[in-house]
């Protein structure tokens, strides 16, 4: 889970190298939806230091089938060499990201672009339907499912009977 | 890990990795051609998260067998033969309400399957559970609900499932079949117990299907084969088109 803050990063006393890298990961964009950053998304799982100072970044895919997976990867990669960092980074799949990791800041951010964030998965499991959303252009709650697959693996698409707007929905997961 | 329970893991885990690579393809198929584009785009959606669990299974299948085999090598270099999966997935998208039927008898089976995985003594399956199952629980919501629309639908969306059911049911058998080195693994902890496995899945088809005014076929004669390499002749076009291109232009690399 974040911290208080709702934010990823290092440890308090985290040593330079793990702090710049990430640093250097925040700077990071999810490919498809690039105002969320990798950290605000909740798919870097650690950063750490060997003895040598070198360091090994974990990312954890959103979706099994997420096809962007593959050029995060490569984004951090290249971000980690441009900031002169020694690191390695590998894709882990246990324990399975979910929604809830993604940060406070990540969440405006997504409301901020007409995205409604996930709940948190306590307040509305997956399976539950799909009630009671607010429209993110005017606010109504009287809103409908279109599509429970969207733009993206992580998306649903649904639509405002106020406004008639349809608008991004990302899935609790 | 002895190495009886290695190699019966490795046949399992082959096993379920073919059914999740050879579904995943057949619902590609569907890309540009799905009656409505949200459902164009649903059927891509699922075709990616089980392509996904392919892709994390036959690589762990490689590990175990220790052969040096990488996913790509096993998905793309093996012939018809040396292919594992459920006869059922294999069978031909035909018309939608025949795809969403396929689609939905796998479903029921794959998250009961996959929740109880989660508690295996296998770590690395058991991590690999935990990320499907999140996944597939979505896509048997999807699937469920359209078998119940089609089938509570007009005469024709009812005809159409009620015939799909029947053709696939005999299919449905090989998904609770177990093997001797399988039972050990049942014994060992990795795998559910199959006959548990198949009343949960029972219960939650017999529930849709009720709610989509559909029959229950009677369980007759059920097909078998594709678990040992015995297939149906759907299969080869299917691996055909999708090995084209390595098997033309082998190594090749993006």
């Amino acid at each position: 889970m974040p911290d208080a803050a709702g934010c990823w990063g290092p440890e308090p006393g985290a040593d330079a190298g793990v702090k710049a890298a990430w640093d250097a990961l925040a700077g990071v964009m999810d490919p498809e939806i690039p105002v969320l950053s990798i950290v605000d998304l909740g798919i870097v799982r650690a950063v750490s230091a060997d003895a040598e100072g070198r360091l090994s970044v974990a990312l954890t895919p959103t979706y099994s089938g997420c096809p962007a997976t593959g050029v995060i990867v490569l984004e951090a990669e290249t971000a980690l060499a441009r900031a002169r960092l020694d690191a390695r980074v590998s894709v882990v799949i246990a324990p399975p990201w979910t929604t809830d990791w993604i940060s406070d800041t990540g969440r405006e951010k997504l409301a901020e672009v007409g995205i409604v964030p996930p709940p948190h998965s306590g307040k509305r499991a997956l399976t539950a339907p799909d009630e009671g959303i607010a429209c993110p252009r005017c606010g109504s709650e009287d809103t409908r499912q279109i599509s429970r697959f969207g733009s993206t693996a992580c998306k649903a698409l649904h639509a405002c009977n106020a406004c008639l707007e349809p608008f991004d929905v990302f899935k609790c997961h | 890990m002895s190495t009886d329970l290695k190699e019966a893991l490795f046949a399992f885990t082959l096993r379920l990795g073919d059914t999740s690579l050879v579904l995943g393809h057949r619902l590609s198929e569907w890309c540009g051609h799905a009656p409505e584009l949200e459902e164009d785009i649903a059927l891509t959606n699922v075709a990616l998260d089980l392509v996904g669990h392919a892709r994390m299974l036959l690589t762990y299948a490689g590990e175990l067998e220790g052969k040096g085999r990488d996913e790509d090598r096993l998905a793309y270099r093996r012939d018809v033969f040396d292919y594992r999966n459920h006869l059922l997935v294999e069978q031909p998208n035909r018309d939608f309400g025949h795809t969403i039927v396929r689609q939905f008898l796998h479903d029921a089976w794959a998250v009961e399957l996959y929740g109880r995985l989660c508690a295996s003594t296998d770590e690395t399956l058991a991590g690999i559970a935990a990320k499907a199952v999140k996944e597939v629980r979505y896509h048997v919501r999807h699937s469920g609900d359209w078998l119940v629309r089609l089938g509570d639908g007009t005469e024709i969306s009812h005809a159409k499932v009620a015939d799909a059911l029947g053709r696939l049911w005999p299919y449905t058998g090989e998904m609770f079949e177990r093997d001797e080195a399988e039972q050990a693994l049942v014994a060992a902890g990795i795998l559910p117990d199959p006959a548990e496995l198949k009343a949960a899945w029972t219960a939650r088809v017999e529930a849709v299907l009720g709610e989509a005014t559909l029959d229950r076929p009677a369980d007759g004669w059920m097909q078998k084969g594709g678990r040992r390499g015995e297939h149906s002749e759907h299969l080869g076009y299917l691996l055909a088109e999708m090995q084209f291109l390595p098997r033309a232009y082998p190594d090749a690399n993006w």
